[in-house]
């Protein structure tokens, strides 16, 4: 079993067993870029990812939408809610700091495919900072969604590596909608099972928190 | 997936936990399978706790499965989730029966987690079975935890389920079908929500790994949940 060093140092937590034809080609292009240059080797990354690969790079620009929606919320809610404070600022800087972490290594993890990390989207939490109760509210909604989200796209995913990197991510977005209905003094779960959801219902459900 | 090759031509499919509790060759191969010693050693605990149940439901002739080689890995692969899941099942079933968590909230906590492993039992259960397989179930003992009392049960809860969520995580990669992926991931995000909730309990972080949660292998796994299983 190899244990070089991935592309994105945040991936590497992921103990990959066995590795497939296309991360082995991109991480061979990659090992071969920092000697002959990037330019040199990047038709051979984007051919490895056409093959084999390409819609990898989409998931992760999917989850990383949903990732700097999340962090953006706890960011201006840290800032906006009045009367935050308790178990609930506590919380919310923790779920802050995570969706950080996984903008920041969602955005490592297309970059290392080849692509091109999609940007922050515009925002428009409307009133969700009005309270700490409409506040978390919106929050377990977030995270929620992200669970199923997650859930929903990992089949489609094609490297072990990416599919090993989300569900790293997406177990921390259902340890967060646990606390967060905790605080709401809601059950755990709906369900024995987390619901997937496709792209597009995931998309349509955070349509009214993104502007433009 | 349609480029896996992997076959093993001589090792059935059909009930291959059955066959490996009672055939020493090709045990001895599955071990070495699962990746070295120290799994065949962790996995000689599980075969000797199914072994009397197993040998009370083989009196039928084993179903033959359409399934090829990469549905051989993946049955065992559920096998083990199962395995933890009689595991977690059993020991909420012992503690509430035992009484000893006395605060009502909590109870009622650890009846809502044990009414969730039971789905997850049941499922894998017909997954075992739709993928030619026979079921496993281990002989579990929670003695000493409760007589440890509600701190020391709340705290293996804990333990439990966050090992139960790694266990999840560190086999999602194997899985070569996207059905038994899909399950798999659905209740992994629920016993990410059952650990979360119970360290919150114990008075531990939500996120003991930080932003990104790590996985457990078979190897790691099993040997943590040795006291539970009867030998």
């Amino acid at each position: 079993m190899s244990n070089e060093k991935l592309a994105a140092p945040e991936l590497g937590v992921i103990d990959v067993q066995g590795m497939t034809r296309q991360s082995f080609m991109i991480k061979g292009a990659l090992a071969a870029g920092t000697v002959y240059g990037v330019a040199t080797v990047a038709p051979f990354v984007s051919e490895a990812i056409a093959q084999e690969g390409g819609g990898d790079v989409d998931i992760l620009n999917f989850a990383l939408t949903l990732e700097y929606l999340e962090a953006t919320f706890y960011e201006m809610g840290l800032k906006n809610v009045k009367g935050l404070g308790g178990d609930a600022k506590e919380l919310a800087t923790t779920l802050q700091e995570n969706e950080a972490e996984h903008v920041k290594a969602l955005t490592e993890a297309i970059k290392g495919l080849g692509g091109t990390p999609t940007k922050a989207p515009g925002v428009d939490f409307a009133d969700a900072f009005s309270s700490q109760k409409a506040f978390l509210k919106t929050a377990q909604t977030f995270e929620d969604l992200g669970v199923s989200a997650y859930n929903g796209a990992a089949t489609q995913i094609k490297s072990k590596e990416v599919l090993g990197s989300a569900g790293a991510i997406v177990q921390i977005e259902a340890r967060h909608a646990a606390a967060i209905r905790g605080l709401n003094k809601q059950p755990i779960t709906e369900s024995a099972f987390d619901k997937a959801l496709e792209m597009e219902e995931v998309l349509s459900a955070v349509k009214p928190f993104v502007k433009g | 997936m349609s480029d896996v090759t992997e076959r093993e031509a001589d090792a059935p499919r059909d009930s291959a936990m059955h066959e490996l509790a009672r055939d020493d060759s090709s045990r001895k191969r599955f071990l070495k399978m699962m990746g070295g010693t120290s799994a065949a050693a962790a996995f000689t605990i599980f075969l000797a706790a199914c072994g009397e149940d197993e040998k009370k439901k083989s009196s039928g002739e084993p179903k033959q499965s359409s399934g090829g080689g990469s549905m051989k890995g993946d049955l065992e692969i559920v096998q083990y989730a199962l395995t933890l899941e009689h595991l977690e099942t059993d020991f909420y079933d012992a503690v509430i029966k035992s009484g000893v968590i006395k605060d009502k909230a909590l109870a009622e906590v650890a009846t809502a987690i044990r009414d969730n492993e039971q789905e997850h039992v049941d499922a894998l259960t017909k997954t075992v079975e739709q993928l030619g397989g026979k079921p496993m179930k281990p002989e579990t003992t929670f003695d000493a935890v409760i007589k440890g009392g509600a701190q020391k049960v709340l705290e293996t809860a804990a333990t439990v389920e966050n090992l139960g969520a790694a266990a999840y995580l560190g086999q999602a990669g194997r899985i070569k079908s996207k059905e038994v992926l899909a399950a798999a991931l659905s209740i992994h995000t629920v016993e990410a929500r059952h650990a979360a909730a119970l360290n919150k309990v114990v008075g531990k972080t939500i996120v003991p790994d930080g932003a990104f949660a790590k996985p457990a292998s078979m190897e790691e796994v099993l040997p943590l949940v040795k006291p539970f299983l009867k030998a």
